[in-house]
């Protein structure tokens, strides 16, 4: 378990890193989703099989799609991505990735020290059971308030998704039953 | 340094040959389905379908792929060829991963995981990238509108079978395949949650976008859809892929809904295999007798009827399991 979890953070650290350096948007995604299901086996190897069973259903597989889904309508070619890479000089990176690698063995050095402290890599499983019973026992309110934010979000999607206030019906906007098309390609 | 036992070793011998019949059985079953499902579309649509080569016709299979690899394996020079050729492997990855899973027997299954719906579910959701990478890399507007449609209905879909799942789930209280196998003894899911059953069933089939959700590939408007640009072996792998989808969903069916291997006097496998078997030609029947929906109507469909039943089905099963409990 320990092996696993080492090798899978060792993944997940390496793709990460290419998807801040990779000038193809869809590589770099390509790379973010690899990963996220790395960052996934991090979870079943500390024995959060529930979370990384989410991690994968949540995050690689409806929220990077809806990225893919973006990234794919901007018709991007051979120009885009040798604009990206004249953006990545190293006159750019270089003070920002020094700094990181300094915070990174900091974290290393403390990991190592006090590494003795800590469980261990075990693999010892949490049942969904106890999730949930820790959901809704001790985090019950912060589970609603995501729950408001969620809401706020989805009101504020209805809102801006919205037919226009002046009688543009849904049938209007399909060309379906309307004089002068023209209208509706102003109003929207 | 860790220390191996006999045991162990006979114990990852086991689960080794395990994975591997599952996976030939799987692969072999998928290839299958093209032969019969030629045949059943020839039956219902009176007419003979492919009936020369080999008894019944039942080596055309054969004859399909022995002409498949002999094709030439072209790669369009304008393609992404790095995402072009990764595309149709995640389809066969995923689908051949969720079937470590399913519970065939009490003893036979390979990764018998306390979360195996919630796995299910995350192999289904990965499987969405093939298609739409394929669709991207292909650099071709038919294959990049295909991977469009599929995108927004397989992420619509997928909401509506994980709640038609959880009805399931709470009558059997885990989320592992086995335990909700065991609880049907008595009586199958698919009465008290036929609901569900229909949703989850609609849901599959437009997951792996069979007929009359096969719209990513609709040939009248998009050519062939996202795997216009393929060719050879790697437009079989989208094909082997489909199939692998309707065996996987088949076999779903029968281990959320119709008690897996449960029945009398035949082994458990048998029964599994017949009730499997029989969704797998249903699937096919669908294919040859529905029409396809208009985009818009599919996902009104899905958000506008679908949901709400969903949603109902969650409630009123929890608030019976409650009560009783």
């Amino acid at each position: 378990m320990e092996f696993t979890f080492f090798l899978a953070g060792l993944i997940a650290l390496v793709t990460t890193a290419r998807v801040i350096t990779c000038a193809n948007p869809v590589h770099a995604l390509l790379y973010l989703i690899t990963s996220m299901l790395a960052l996934a086996i991090d979870f079943y190897a500390l024995g959060a099989a529930f979370a990384a069973v989410l991690e994968v259903v949540v995050y690689a597989g409806a929220i990077m799609v809806l990225f893919v889904f973006v990234v794919m309508m901007l018709n991007l070619n051979a120009e885009t991505v040798a604009r990206e890479k004249s953006w990545l000089r190293p006159k750019l990176w270089a003070g920002p990735s020094a700094a990181a690698g300094v915070l990174l063995l900091a974290m290393l050095w403390a990991l190592i020290s006090g590494g003795a402290e800590m469980g261990g890599i075990t693999g010892a499983e949490l049942s969904a059971r106890e999730v949930g019973m820790n959901l809704f026992g001790p985090y019950v309110l912060v589970v609603e308030l995501a729950a408001f934010l969620l809401l706020a979000t989805l009101v504020v999607a209805a809102h801006i998704g919205r037919d226009e206030p002046n009688g543009v019906s849904d049938a209007a906007a399909r060309g379906e039953r309307v004089t002068s098309n023209v209208q509706v390609g102003e109003s929207r | 340094m860790m220390e191996f036992t006999q045991a162990d070793v006979l114990s990852v011998l086991g689960t080794g040959i395990k994975t591997l019949v599952i996976l030939v059985g799987a692969v072999l079953m998928a290839a299958l389905m093209i032969p019969i499902e030629r045949r059943l579309l020839g039956l219902w649509q009176d007419r003979y379908g492919p009936n020369r080569v080999g008894p019944f016709g039942s080596l055309q299979v054969v004859a399909d792929m022995i002409k498949i690899f002999f094709k030439e394996d072209w790669i369009p020079p304008f393609a992404d060829k790095a995402v072009f050729v990764v595309a149709p492997a995640i389809i066969m990855l995923t689908s051949l991963l969720a079937f470590a899973v399913i519970p065939f027997t009490p003893t036979w299954t390979v990764a018998n995981l306390n979360v195996g719906v919630l796995f299910l579910l995350a192999m289904s959701s990965l499987g969405v990238y093939s298609v739409i990478f394929a669709g991207w890399a292909s650099d071709n507007k038919y294959a990049l509108i295909g991977a469009m449609r599929t995108a927004a209905q397989m992420i619509s879909y997928e909401v509506f079978m994980g709640l038609s799942l959880l009805g399931v789930v709470l009558l059997a209280g885990s989320f592992n395949l086995g335990d909700i196998v065991e609880s049907q003894r008595g009586l199958w899911n698919v009465i008290p949650q036929f609901p569900a059953f229909v949703i989850f069933f609609i849901a599959g089939c437009a997951e792996i976008h069979r007929a009359p959700f096969d719209l990513p590939e609709a040939e009248q408007e998009l050519t062939a859809g996202y795997h216009t640009e393929y060719s050879g072996m790697k437009f079989g792998m989208f094909f082997v892929g489909e199939y692998l989808g309707i065996v996987l969903i088949s076999c779903l069916v029968t281990v959320l809904f119709f008690g897996g291997w449960l029945g009398p006097v035949l082994p458990g496998f048998v029964w599994f295999f017949l009730k499997a078997f029989f969704f797998m030609c249903f699937f096919i029947l669908l294919r040859a007798s529905t029409v396809r929906p208009r985009y818009d109507q599919l996902m009104a469909f899905g958000w506008k009827i679908l949901l709400p039943i969903a949603i109902v089905n969650v409630a009123i099963t929890g608030a019976i399991v409650v009560a009783t409990s």
